[in-house]
């Protein structure tokens, strides 16, 4: 083989990487754009500016704690504590508002977020330090920050009509036609995304999830990376909770609940590894909005309901099989090729 | 020759897993501009070695001076930051990510704000492999590369931060003539550019080609260190087994009987080739080459871990199932796999559990296992073959790696196999241990067993096998009787430069 | 080392122990403190909400120890009461047939996790995840929002008919007869220790001649089958089907496995502390609720008892492992002078 064809087939090596997860993101958009498509051929108004809207707020939520999410299956690793997190964050920060009406809002968000990273911390701290897989402490958190939320709300109601209308109106608020709370989501996706790409630390994150044993050997210290992990998960969760109290503004205990295994699929359709190292949280969100866009636009198409959950089941199944299909033949083709001539 | 004084140096150092005495009272020096090479049997505690000084393992004992200051590190990232660079036997690469974040994990080139600057990582990446002679793209996965670029890129990682310690943990084991080739003229240029390097290997060529000084260890302990060209390879051999090396092997001659297992055109794509060959009753058939001949690979398909692709194994009176390990069992064969503890042995389960795991129906009563069954055939069989344990009920992760390897012989033994296939069979194991092996071994053949034998050390395979043969890059390239294989004409087949037998 | 996994190991068999103790103090602790907790109505109803989830958590535990998940159970529980409803709705009146199609439904769609555990290696993790959503979603599907509740009254009393002579429903004697067969297979067979050997270390199962793919994919199957089974006794004991019947059992199922001393990582556990544990978090729920303490601090505690019984164990191994290490490291200061 002549040197420039050596260095030719190396290239394309790289470039092969680079194609799968092009790929792998793409046809999620490529997913999105077909069943908008469709949906707006059956029913134009699907697309009008307030159907938009609606979309990117329906999408807000989700695609926040799927970032978060993200952020810790990355590491190998998995939280199911979010949805709760989200209830109790939600419910505090109604509370807060409710029983101090003029709190300016950014402390409020504050306070929401704090919540949350706290009851991340906790969730860190024990996998962490115990060393204890993350799927039973999450499991476990999941119930005990539920409990907490119903032994503080007990069976109260934090209706819409208590709360601050400034915080209300920032639910419903929109710059240049795109909800306010859906540029959070924006913001907190962009800093998530560059951060992970962008920093050693975020780096280190994708290391500890490709190999636990090799970034010890290499010194990366994986209980604090770990730690901050569940941290960060924990207060986009308080987050999403704060988001979900100025959009619905009626708050009970069951805020959340459930939601883990939304934000845990969207992350997996998004194309994020569950065994960690690979996947960006760009997938993460836009799967969060493909789910989204599947319940919203299934009754303009007439289909009941009813399928949505099916059809959300269906693609979970379809996207892993798709992240095994390609790998696979990722591996071959790399394995075909030989580092030097 | 004036003499440096030594960039690194271990004294006293000790260590122990539990009951396990892994280091005692080891010293070490590594001098700048030197390769030092470090011998000893499987076993000898040189990987223990290696992971103290990576700052994996904290010794228990001793001191590690590196220029002249104590230095105790509290985990890899201290003694990476004294310059001591390790690249061990299994490569430690991230596999989602590229070559050249791989390289530089943790201390990435930056630009404004602290931000990773990928352009000159890629850059500096491309430089050093240029200085290493490597063409390899930064921009692609480590998953899929070669084991041999594997170790290529931890070198370029020890280059990356200027290491002035490199220690290699059996670099060339994967590797083939050309790429040994490279790796050692990289390492002469690190010497060239005054870095300490500690070549393990058990390859005494390599030793002698690369090594100045020379240590030796045995049972965890060192036994001498000397320069290299005052030495012949049987001194090593000598003291790394600590006695004469014929006293081993007691191979007693049988008249070979029927074929028990025969292996026509075997063929697993990209792995091994049209493999044939037969396995008389009495007979101990060596299997040799090199390490990634494919030997242990023939053995799985075999066995039916594997699957292949062509050919055809006979046993028991007929043609075993592709990939059906029940079926090769019940037809009469067992295997001793390679990896004792990936492989043969549930290291998180009793003595007890492992001895019986493979006779689990044939010691039930009606499905059903109550009673003392397992228990008594357990015993049985750990009398028979002197294991050492405190309790059967203790798992067998807290046996010595002698004791471990008898067990998973009892786990094979008392299913009275008629073809038994070992690979590596004394790996990694004392040398009391290994001559009551080649004993049981011996005892077999001579009960009438087919034995095949892969083994990597020569010496077990001339002093045990009636025939050897040998694999060269998934062929069988060789067939020798006893009387015509020595070193030099297994050696030259296993090379790929010998004729066929 | 050896002295830290063999005290492990003790650790984890007096799990069950101190699980058999918990559950001794809390019955005792109950009936004296809580008015009808010693009342045969009492253990009726405990038994009644136990039933369900020790059903489940039967298969379950062979499942995780043999290191995988199924996390779909409660979505092929839901399943399963709506498809034995819109049955009915379609005029299949005979109790034996329904229950037939049910099981039957269950194993199917236990086997299509299997399979795409098994044969195409994915995750069961993730697997279970989107079957999960999938079945729910297909109940859904199946009925909507509707409920089917007008099955025959006389199907419920059968079902939940006391044992002549006690208060205790004679469907525990099924679960009990179920235990037991599953202990003894978990526990006294060649099976068991397949699933043992399988869930510490999968390769030297595969060496030893143990079928991993086909063993697990069968595991797979009874799951289903065991989990329609508590569908329909859900059916009966409600004489309602409705798509959100079981939600969300698969935590509390995979919450009391765990909290029995099952490891996550599989190997390791047996199916006595499984069992103590659904009766310790059942019996708890039900004197908790007599003595009017709110369902939410059960919640918690359910959630602490699953987080100590794992990070219990833990913390005290690596405490030893750091006491262990100290002392000898005293020493070199000495030597190096």
């Amino acid at each position: 083989m002549t040197a420039a064809g050596v260095l030719g087939g190396e290239r394309e090596g790289a470039r092969l990487v680079q194609r799968v997860l092009v790929v792998r993101e793409l046809g999620i958009v490529l997913a999105l754009v077909l069943l908008v498509g469709v949906t707006v051929l059956v029913n134009p108004r699907f697309l009008t500016a307030q159907g938009v809207k609606d979309l990117l707020l329906g999408s807000t939520i989700l695609a926040v704690l799927a970032v978060g999410q993200s952020v810790v299956v990355i590491t190998r690793n998995v939280d199911l504590s979010v949805g709760s997190v989200l209830g109790l964050s939600a419910f505090a920060t109604g509370s807060l508002l409710v029983a101090n009406p003029g709190l300016p809002v950014p402390v409020a968000l504050a306070a929401g977020v704090l919540l949350g990273a706290v009851c991340g911390a906790v969730n860190g701290a024990l996998i962490a330090a115990a060393r204890v897989p993350a799927l039973v402490v999450t499991l476990g958190t999941l119930y005990v920050f539920r409990g907490l939320d119903y032994t503080w709300a007990t069976g109260r109601q934090i209706n819409a009509a208590d709360m601050p209308p400034g915080f209300l109106r920032m639910g419903g608020a929109t710059v240049a036609g795109v909800p306010v709370l859906a540029l959070f989501a924006v913001v907190v996706l962009v800093a998530a995304g560059y951060y992970l790409r962008s920093y050693r630390s975020g780096r280190e994150l994708y290391a500890i999830g490709s190999s636990p044993a090799a970034a010890r050997l290499a010194g990366i210290p994986v209980g604090r990376r770990v730690f901050a992990a569940f941290v960060a998960s924990g207060a986009l969760a308080g987050l999403a909770g704060v988001l979900y109290a100025a959009r619905f503004g009626t708050l009970d205990a069951n805020a959340g609940n459930g939601f883990e295994l939304n934000v845990v699929a969207a992350v997996v359709v998004g194309g994020v590894a569950i065994f960690g190292g690979s996947g960006s949280v760009y997938g993460a969100a836009l799967g969060a909005v493909l789910l989204t866009t599947i319940s919203s636009a299934l009754p303009v198409l007439g289909v009941s309901p009813f399928w949505q959950r099916a059809a959300v089941g269906a693609l979970i199944l379809a996207a892993i099989g798709l992240d095994r299909a390609l790998s696979a033949r990722l591996a071959r083709s790399l394995r075909g090729r030989k580092g030097h001539g | 020759m004036r003499e440096s004084p030594p960039i690194l140096s271990l004294r006293n150092v000790s260590k122990s897993f539990g009951a396990v005495h892994a280091l005692t009272d080891v010293r070490l020096d590594l001098r700048a501009g030197e390769v030092h090479g470090l011998v000893g049997e499987n076993g000898a505690g040189k990987s223990t070695l290696v992971k103290i000084l990576a700052g994996a393992h904290p010794a228990d004992a001793g001191t590690l001076t590196v220029d002249g200051k104590e230095l105790r590190p509290s985990g890899p990232a201290d003694a990476r930051a004294a310059g001591i660079a390790v690249i061990y036997q299994e490569p430690t690469l991230f596999p989602d990510l590229s070559v050249a974040e791989n390289i530089f994990m943790s201390r990435q080139p930056l630009r404004s704000l602290r931000r990773i600057d990928a352009g000159a990582m890629r850059a500096a990446t491309a430089g050093l492999f240029a200085r290493l002679g490597i063409h390899l793209d930064p921009g692609r996965p480590a998953r899929g590369l070669s084991i041999a670029d594997q170790q290529l890129v931890e070198i370029a990682k020890a280059l990356a931060f200027d290491a002035r310690v490199l220690i290699m943990d059996e670099p060339t084991a994967a590797l083939s003539g050309v790429e040994v080739e490279r790796l050692f003229s990289v390492v002469a240029s690190l010497r060239e550019s005054g870095a300490a390097v500690l070549f393990i290997s058990h390859r005494f060529d390599e030793i002698f080609a690369l090594c100045r000084r020379v240590t030796v260890m045995r049972d965890g302990r060192w036994v001498s260190t000397d320069p290299a060209a005052g030495l012949t390879v049987d001194d090593l051999v000598r003291r790394m087994v600590g006695r004469e090396v014929s006293s081993l092997y007691p191979k007693t001659e049988t008249a070979p009987g029927e074929p028990l297992l025969e292996v026509r055109g075997l063929t697993r794509h990209g792995v091994f080739d049209d493999v044939s060959f037969t396995v008389r009753g009495g007979e101990i058939v060596a299997l040799a080459g090199l390490v990634g001949a494919g030997r242990s690979e023939v053995a799985r398909a075999v066995f039916g871990v594997d699957r292949y692709d062509a050919g055809e194994v006979l046993a028991g009176g007929g043609r075993l199932p592709k990939g059906d390990t029940a079926a090769a069992i019940a037809a009469g064969l067992a295997l001793v796999p390679e990896d004792r503890r990936q492989q043969g042995l549930v290291m998180e389960l009793s003595v007890e559990r492992n001895a019986t795991l493979t006779r689990r129906w044939s010691l039930s009563r009606l499905g059903l296992l109550l009673g003392g069954g397992e228990r008594a055939a357990a015993r049985e069989w750990s009398e028979r073959l002197r294991v050492k344990a405190a309790r059967l009920s203790d798992p067998v992760a807290t046996l010595s790696g002698g004791n471990q390897q008898k067990v998973v012989l009892a786990k094979w033994l008392s299913t009275g196999p008629k073809v038994l296939i070992v690979d590596e069979p004394t790996r990694g194991i004392d040398v009391g241990t290994k001559a009551e092996v080649h004993r049981l071994l011996s005892e077999l053949a001579g009960q009438g067993v087919a034995v095949l034998m892969i083994s990597s050390e020569l010496p077990e395979v001339l002093g045990m096998a009636d025939r050897v043969l040998v694999m060269h890059e998934g062929r069988l390239v060789a067939d020798l009787p006893r009387t015509r294989a020595d070193e030099q004409s297994v050696l030259l087949a296993a090379t790929g430069q010998g004729g066929a037998g | 080392m050896a002295e830290r996994i063999s005290r492990l190991r003790s650790l984890v068999g007096s799990w069950d122990a101190a699980l058999l103790v918990a559950l001794v103090l809390v019955v005792a602790v109950g009936a004296v403190t809580v008015e009808g907790v010693a009342s045969p109505r009492f253990w009726r109803f405990v038994t009644l909400e136990v039933i369900p989830i020790a059903l489940i958590a039967l298969p379950m535990t062979l499942v995780i120890v043999t290191g995988e998940i199924d996390l779909s159970v409660a979505s092929v529980l839901g399943l399963t009461c709506t498809v034995m409803g819109q049955l009915w709705l379609w005029g299949v009146t005979s109790l034996p047939v329904l229950v037939v199609a049910g099981l039957l439904l269950g194993a199917l769609l236990g086997a299509v996790n299997g399979l795409f555990v098994t044969v195409f290696g994915l995750p069961s993790l993730a697997v279970t995840i989107g079957t999960l959503a999938l079945y729910r979603g297909l109940a859904y599907v199946v009925l909507g929002d509707r409920a089917v509740a007008d099955y025959p009254p006389q199907w419920t009393a059968g079902a939940i008919g006391a044992i002549p002579g006690l208060t205790i429903p004679w469907a525990i004697i099924v679960v009990v007869v179920l235990a037991v067969a599953f202990g003894i297979v978990l526990h006294a067979t060649p099976i068991g220790r397949g699933l043992y050997a399988m869930g510490n270390n999968a390769e030297a199962a595969r060496f030893a001649g143990i079928s991993v793919v086909r063993t697990k994919f069968w595991l797979f199957v009874a799951t289903g089958a065991m989990s329609a089974l508590a569908g329909v006794f859900w059916t009966l004991r409600y004489a309602s089907a409705r798509a959100d019947n079981g939600s969300g059992l698969e935590l509390a199922v995979v919450a009391a496995v765990l909290l029995g001393g099952v490891s996550i990582f599989g190997g390791r556990g047996g199916l006595i502390g499984v069992i103590a544990a659904v009766v310790l978090l059942g019996t708890l729920r039900n004197a908790l609720q007599l003595a009017y303490v709110p369902a939410n601090t059960l919640t918690i505690i359910t959630g602490s008892l699953l987080i100590v019984s794992v990070v219990g164990p833990n913390v005290a191994g690596l405490l030893r492992e750091r006491l262990r290490r100290r002392r000898p490291a005293a020493t070199p200061v000495t030597q190096a002078e």
